[in-house]
Parts: C-alpha cells; structure tokens; sequence
C-alpha cells in the first residue's frame, strides 16, 4: 500500500467518522518496499492540494524517515524545484507498506496489512 | 441468465476457482474493459486522477486505468477494494499498479472526506441488495455505501457504477439510496431492450462543472446517441400547490382520507373547518 494512500485511509468503524483521532492511522511493525513508479509531476500537483501535510509528517515519522519540513511545498516551489518533487514522488508514490498493522487511534483497532493488501473487514459489531 | 447474487454472497461466490475463471475468460475480459472504457468516457477526467474501484476484483478495470495515454489525460492512480479474498490473490499475482483492500462496500468507505477525484465501479453494486446476515438489511447497506461514498469524492466528483439490476425495483432501490445520500443520480442505459443491455448508474457529488448546475443531464449533454429522458417531478406552480395545514380544504381532503380507509367520518357541511365562536 503507497504511503499516498496511507494519507486517505480512515478507520471504517462507525463511531470513529466523527473522532479527530481515527485519522491518520498509526503503522505498526511495518515492512516497507520501494517500487519503481514512473514520475508523473502533474499527478502530484493535483493531489498537492487535498494532502493532508500533518499527518503525511506523522505517517513519515512514525515508518522512520527524516522527518519533512513544517510547510507542505507550495505548487510554484513543486513545479520548479526538481528535488522536492522527487522525494514527494518517493515518498508517496514509490513507498508501499508491504506488511504490519495498521491502528486506529481512537478505538484501538488493529487493522491488518499482508502482502500490501490491508484487511478492512469489520467484525458485525463495530459496523 | 443465471445470477450469483440470488445464491451466494460475494465472498462466497468468488472462491479461488470462480476467481481465476472470471479472470482468465477472454469475453469477460472484453466485456469488463469496454464497460471500463465507456465509464471513463462518461467521467471524462483531463487529468491525472485519483480513482476509486469498488469491486476491483482482480484488477481487469483497474488495468485501464493504469493505461490510459497521457495525452487523453491519464494515467491515472487507483485503489481498489473487493470483498472476495480470492479475487483480490488473482489481482496480486497479476501484479497490478492499485493499491488493494480487502474490504465490504456495504460497511462504508474508509476514506477521509474528499479523497478521490471519481470513482468507478463494474458490475459489483447490485451484490449490495442482498444482505448478507440478519443483522444487516439491503437499505443499511446501500446508505452506508453512498453516504461514504459521497463524503470520501471531492466536490465535483463523479461516479459511474455499471451494474446488473434484477428489476425494476433494484434498480429504483439504488438510485434512490443514491439521491438520498445527496448524489445527483441519473441512469444511463446502453443498447435499451436488447440482451446487452448494459446499466452505468452516473452520479455527481455537488456542483459539477463551474458554470453549469450540478445535474446529471448536463454529464452526458452532448454525448453522441445518448437520449434523455427526465423522469423527475416538474415542481407544481400556482393553483393547487400545497395546502395549508389546518384550512377547511386540508380537512376536507384528510376525512376523505380516512374515509378511504374504511374509517367512520362526520359528513361535510358548511360549518367543517369552522372556528368556534368565543363563550361569554
């Protein structure tokens, strides 16, 4: 799974849609793999906008890289600067949680990631 | 035609063997990619998007999305969720570019709100009308899916569902579940009466284009051979609109209620919806 989506993902029980705490969900014991994804600046440009910088840099920390400048990269800085835009592309695109758990911060579930798949059926009762 | 739905439910159906056949039969191949491609027309996406699979199987949709040229504005990014474990082994093996979750869509989307700049799905919302235990119900079911739907599209976003309704009232069931959820939902029908006949349910999240109103008929507005057809409620104007709550011709029109169910009513004269007149 790309840390990109990472960005997106919430925790699916019902009584976390309204909790601040159920997003970003905390990778434990994770494995990583880097993948080879061809560079595509327009595509980053457009998710610019809709990431949510915070939690990129907790999801950043906690998978253990260098921790990212407080400021997300503006569009202009994206567009003219090549280094930013390859590490974003790394980080984002190239990145994948292979295994491990994926955990919510609000009600503690632990959802299980195998072979980059995460397991995002619920039990009847937390539906 | 034989329906899965009405035996077996979707994770049951899709065991390994149903799988790899499902995946490996070349007309199922060419049928799922041109529905595909016909979605992605109907969203008519310029440039790279971040897309939504529901019902990904094994990745036959996602692959055209993965391959669409740049200059027709791919390629794009998609993540898909399934529900059959076995489905989503064959997507692996096949290596495809999504990211994949094995997930219920009738449990919601678990994504933040405003993800995604549209979502597909091919041939998998009709399993939505079959609940799966006692505890769930085909109406929970679709409402969980389009109220997460709804919340997880940016403003602007747009669904094309391709399905397989049973009847009518499958059909009327989801659309209208989708319309309560807050879409702007219109039905497209190709190759009408026919055995063909395929169903692309097209919904928009909010306003759509700027400048235009958030309707359904302004998507495919302009698409060759494409006949609308509104069915919806013209508002009423003037004369009999509403009546008013307590007036002499609302209380008529309940006693005539009442009096279709069978019940005894007080017979109608000149002084019914009168005001008393004040006592000494």
């Amino acid at each position: 799974m790309k840390v990109l989506t990472l960005n997106f993902l919430t925790c699916a029980a019902r009584s976390c849609k309204q909790s601040s705490d159920s997003f970003p969900l905390h990778p434990k014991e994770a494995e990583l793999a880097s993948d080879d994804v061809e560079l595509n600046p327009q595509l980053l440009s457009n998710l610019l906008p809709r990431l949510d910088w915070n939690a990129l840099r907790t999801t950043s920390t906690e998978l253990g890289f260098p921790a990212l400048p407080e400021q997300p990269p503006t569009l202009e800085e994206l567009e003219s600067d090549e280094k930013t835009l390859k590490d974003l592309h790394s980080l984002l695109m190239e990145t994948n949680l292979m295994e491990g758990k994926l955990v919510c911060g609000h009600c503690g579930h632990e959802y299980a990631v195998k072979e980059g798949i995460a397991n995002f059926l619920l039990p009847s009762h937390l539906v | 035609m034989s329906r899965p739905e009405d035996t077996l439910y979707a994770d049951v159906h899709y065991d390994d063997v149903e799988a790899r056949k499902y995946t490996t039969s070349s007309r199922i191949q060419n049928i799922q990619a041109s529905m595909t491609r016909r979605a992605l027309e109907i969203l008519d996406l310029r440039t790279p998007s971040l897309i939504l699979d529901i019902g990904c199987g094994s990745g036959l949709s996602g692959e055209i999305l993965s391959s669409v040229p740049e200059e027709e504005g791919g390629p794009h990014v998609w993540i898909g969720m399934d529900i059959s474990p076995s489905m989503l082994d064959v997507a692996l093996q096949r290596d495809v570019d999504g990211d994949l979750f094995l997930a219920d869509m009738g449990q919601g989307v678990p994504f933040r709100a405003g993800s995604f700049d549209a979502a597909i799905s091919i041939s998998a919302i009709q399993w939505l009308c079959n609940a799966e235990s006692s505890d769930t119900s085909p109406a929970t079911r679709l409402s969980r899916f389009f109220g997460g739907l709804y919340a997880s599209l940016k403003r602007g976003g747009k669904v094309v569902c391709q399905f397989y309704p049973k009847n009518d009232v499958q059909k009327q069931m989801i659309t209208s579940a989708a319309v309560k959820a807050g879409f702007g939902a219109g039905l497209l029908e190709d190759d009408p009466e026919t055995k063909n006949m395929k169903v692309y349910l097209v919904l928009t999240a909010g306003q759509a284009v700027a400048g235009k109103a958030g309707d359904i008929t302004n998507v495919v507005e302009g698409m060759d051979g494409v006949d609308v057809q509104d069915n919806r409620r013209k508002p009423q104007k003037g004369g009999r609109g509403e009546i008013k709550k307590g007036s002499k011709l609302w209380i008529i029109k309940k006693k005539e209620q009442m009096e279709r169910k069978g019940k005894v009513v007080k017979a109608t004269s000149k002084f019914t919806g009168r005001k008393r007149r004040v006592q000494f």
